[in-house]
């Protein structure tokens, strides 16, 4: 099996940093005989070490856990946020995937709100600011009554649940036409907003945390839809027609959610 | 060094509420003069720093990720446990008490797990307020399921996402408080030293990981929450970035590490497929009532394809050596006897190197008996995780799995108020040594640290402030400036070394890992320690010879983050080789072969080893000095662990 071996036609995007423009360096001599077992990060490894080899500054990319959860982990591979397998992040991504010559080209998640560190690491750090906004609960610690005193229906907190999967890759903004988060934030709504622990903050929450969206240079939904398609986690595009209605309601309050 | 633990006595059911009692406040209005260093925002660290942030603390968070929301905690599929009862099935704090106790082999402190199984129960009423999206029945009241062999039911769970939701529960109330402005964050930084002056933490030394800027910060305390060290195994469960380098910075500055050989290694682990294999992935070790394991009788068979071996050709080999159990026998006995197997020349899937590291566990019968959507109903998930990663089907092809390390219970000693042996330098997590004695039970993780996070911190560290007083230290002193210079000189070293060298960092690494499972993984001997303690000397010359680095410090360079957390493994490594040889006994997850029962079971030495070991750094080149913390059971009665 560890004859199982493909070449790629490899273009990985280099950028000094977020001043430098950036282009494609052709890195097809260090990707050869790459394993189909391996996963797309892991080829990166190999291309990297072999660069180093050489002499070569290694391709800066961000990943951490490699199972799909963490989030960190993301790249544009042949135009596509986290490659064409659908429902999978790239560090799930295998080489399988391939054929043996194929061209592959990697770019960085590209958005206004997503500057470029180097290479395909790019700054995320306005989808926390967004979640700071609002993204919670106020409950301080030691405040909470018995867990079984909130009853939570079991369709409500499934529901919730399928938004609170989201990872924070921020795959969607690069799939928008846009560079809308509108996936990402109306997730962040919908869990909280449909859970009976966040009514109280439902409607100031989602005024300032879609304020805190636009604020960082996200833009706005346009139902293109290629958020979906492009989620790892199969967030669904429903959560935005329901941050939509929260918005609706929302914009009939003062900044502290009380209906005028 | 005389190890106090300082644990409150009488009766154990009250003795951490009178200690909390005892404990000193600060004054409300003081609360603002006091900063706080949190390193780290897994569980433990997100809990403590927005719990200490509400509190009024001024907090200062660091993590090495671009979003505290990324820590490894987010990983943990299963559930944590907490001692609710909501099943009405019998469970009480006590019997979380027992449980843990008597699953740490008895090698934890009876009063530390006691309070961790009491504010259990405040963990899960906590995260649900938080909007935690636990399971729930059809009722509106939440679901648990029994996890890991307990007899009851009292894990708490978010499908397989358990981890990740409360992790983002503790992200959420972290984020409200720096929306607050009483935590400031620093995304992207390593920490690399912790400010001793005058006998106390003081603050610490990062590296900017963009930017490569050494800097000092100081507080009146630090909280390390920086997790574990099993990627000193190279393969392992942890996140790519997971080290040992805070925890161990601080050792060298005098805190002393406790129990470095308790380290667990998971069964039911997908197996490297190659030499460029970057970590493994775990799957739930559910598998295993359903699975059976086996290789080919034959090395010649090894690389067939499995279902052409006929089945007097098969070694089911749980089955044959342990018949009572089979293949539900514990963790490290299926995980030595999988290794056994593959060491013998028997693993099957791809050649890893000169062998086949994996062995199959086949749903075929399975299948054949219950019928495919039965099976698929229980494990789909795993199946199509298993597929995803390794393009096979498990209901056509038998999967392979192989252990991998997976957390380390040893960890930087601590007293009861969670303080290390460096006064303000409190350890909290997974990063500590505390509460799981020699093995962690399933589910208890996320729960331990949460505890330390939310419900234990803030009131010891409160203590300490109040003892101590208000005292500052500025990052421009002499000792946070000097301490800066001497991060900035190891740097200059590696980056010197780095330039001529030529061997990659992962490839030394990748030798570290297969020389640690080899010596002291799951199986271990006073032979093969002997023999790690000499190969990991000569592994760490070559490293401080032949490393290479390219780039310089002042600038993001991955090859010198994995550089200096290499050469910390490398230390580590064969400490826990010294820890493991003078633990001359099995215990837990410590397996020395030498001492076995004729069932296979670890055979304890309470005589001789009821007792932490605490290591403490008396130089780069002397022997690691020794010291004893006493085990006292009053409430379990000590008895050998058996699952019989």
């Amino acid at each position: 099996m560890s004859d199982d071996t493909i070449d790629l036609r490899l273009h990985v995007w280099r950028q000094r940093g977020p001043g430098d423009e950036g282009r494609f360096a052709d890195y097809s001599k260090y990707a050869k005989r790459i394993s189909t077992h391996a996963s797309f990060l892991e080829m990166l490894d190999v291309v990297n070490e072999r660069l180093a080899a050489d002499g070569e500054r290694p391709i800066a990319f961000d990943h951490d856990c490699r199972e799909g959860i963490c989030g960190m982990c993301g790249a544009v591979i042949n135009g596509v946020p986290h490659g064409h397998r659908t429902l999978t992040t790239t560090c799930q991504l295998h080489m399988r995937e391939f054929q043996n010559g194929a061209e592959v080209f990697v770019e960085p998640f590209r958005a206004t709100a997503f500057p470029v560190i180097e290479d395909l690491m790019v700054d995320r750090s306005s989808f926390d600011t967004i979640v700071q906004a609002g993204g919670y609960v106020s409950v301080r610690t030691g405040a909470a009554p018995d867990a079984n005193e909130i009853p939570v229906p079991k369709q409500i907190a499934d529901r919730a649940m399928d938004a609170a999967a989201c990872i924070g890759c921020g795959a969607c903004v690069a799939a928008c036409p846009n560079a809308s988060a509108s996936l990402f934030l109306s997730a962040k709504l919908a869990h909280l907003n449909l859970l009976p622990q966040g009514q109280p903050e439902r409607y100031r929450r989602t005024r300032a945390m879609l304020a805190a969206h636009d604020d960082a240079g996200f833009g706005g939904c346009t139902n293109h839809r290629e958020c979906e398609a492009a989620c790892p986690k199969g967030i669904s595009t429903d959560f935005i027609a329901r941050m939509n209605r929260d918005v609706i309601v929302a914009s009939l309050t003062d900044k502290d959610g009380n209906l005028i | 060094m005389e190890l106090d633990a300082r644990c409150p006595t009488g009766d154990i059911e009250k003795r951490w509420d009178r200690h909390r009692f005892e404990l000193k406040l600060v004054n409300p209005a003081n609360k603002r003069k006091f900063e706080v260093i949190v390193v780290g925002t897994g569980l433990a660290g997100a809990a403590a720093a927005a719990t200490l942030g509400e509190l009024g603390y001024k907090v200062k968070a660091f993590c090495y990720q671009d979003s505290p929301r990324r820590a490894h905690s987010i990983a943990a599929q299963g559930g944590i446990n907490a001692a609710k009862n909501y099943q009405n099935d019998g469970d009480s704090v006590f019997r979380l008490f027992y449980d843990t106790v008597k699953g740490g082999d008895f090698r934890a402190r009876e009063s530390n797990v006691y309070r961790l199984a009491q504010v259990s129960v405040n963990i899960i009423d906590q995260a649900v307020a938080q909007g935690v999206p636990f399971a729930r029945e059809y009722g509106g009241l939440l679901d648990n399921r029994s996890f890991g062999g307990a007899q009851v039911s009292r894990t708490f769970y978010a499908r397989g996402q358990t981890g990740q939701q409360l992790l983002l529960g503790a992200y959420s109330a972290l984020s409200r408080m720096i929306a607050a402005g009483k935590v400031d964050m620093y995304n992207r930084h390593e920490m690399l030293d912790v400010i001793v002056d005058d006998g106390r933490a003081r603050g610490i030394v990062t590296r900017d990981l963009v930017s490569g800027k050494i800097e000092a910060w100081t507080a009146d305390a630090v909280c390390l929450c920086t997790g574990g060290y099993g990627n000193v195994f190279f393969l392992s469960t942890n996140a790519m970035g997971c080290n040992v380098t805070a925890s161990w910075r601080a050792h060298k500055r005098g805190a002393l590490f406790a129990n470095p050989c308790y380290t667990q290694i998971h069964p039911t682990c997908i197996p490297p497929a190659g030499e460029y294999q970057s970590k493994l992935t775990l799957m739930s070790e559910s598998l295993r009532n359903d699975g059976r394991v086996w290789v080919p009788k034959s090395a010649s068979d090894s690389g067939k394809d499995p279902r052409s071996v006929p089945e007097k050709e098969r070694d089911y080999f749980l089955e044959r050596m342990y018949p009572a159990f089979g293949n539900l026998v514990p963790r490290d006995i299926a995980s030595r006897a999988a290794k056994r197997m593959c060491d013998d020349g028997l693993g099957v899937g791809p050649m890893v190197g000169d062998k086949r590291l994996g062995v199959y566990l086949d749903f075929a019968d399975a299948i054949k008996r219950d019928g495919k959507k039965i099976i698929l109903e229980k494990y789909g998930n795993l199946f199509e995780m298993y597929q995803r990663i390794t393009g096979d089907d498990p209901c056509e092809v038998p999967m392979r799995i192989y252990p991998a390390s997976h957390y380390t219970m040893g960890g930087l000693w601590v007293d009861y108020d969670l303080m290390s042996t460096i006064d303000g330098l409190f350890v909290l997590g997974e990063a500590n040594f505390s509460d799981h004695g020699a093995n962690r039970l399933g589910a208890s993780a996320l729960m331990q640290g949460l505890a330390d996070g939310y419900f234990v911190i803030p009131y010891t560290l409160g203590h300490y402030l109040a003892t101590k007083g208000k005292n500052p230290l500025g990052a421009d002193s002499t000792v946070a400036k000097s301490a800066v210079k001497e991060v900035e000189k190891g740097i200059a070293k590696l980056i010197d070394i780095g330039q001529k060298g030529s061997t990659h960092p992962d490839e030394i690494h990748r030798q570290l890992g297969t020389l640690m499972y080899d010596k002291c993984g799951m199986g271990r001997n006073a032979k093969g320690l002997k023999e790690g303690l000499a190969l990991i000397p000569e592994l760490r010359e070559r490293f401080w010879k032949d490393v290479q680095i390219l780039g310089s410090g002042g600038e993001l360079n991955t090859m010198l983050e994995k550089a200096g957390r290499i050469a910390d493994f490398l230390e580590l490594a064969e400490l826990m080789c010294h820890d493991a040889l003078t633990r001359d006994e099995s215990c837990g997850a410590h397996f020395r072969e030498e001492h076995v029962q004729e069932d296979g079971e670890a055979r304890r030495d309470d005589e001789n080893f009821a007792h932490v070991a605490a290591w403490e750094h008396t130089g780069d080149h002397a022997a690691p000095k020794r010291h004893v913390e006493k085990l006292d059971f009053e409430y379990v009665k000590l008895s050998q662990r058996s699952y019989k």
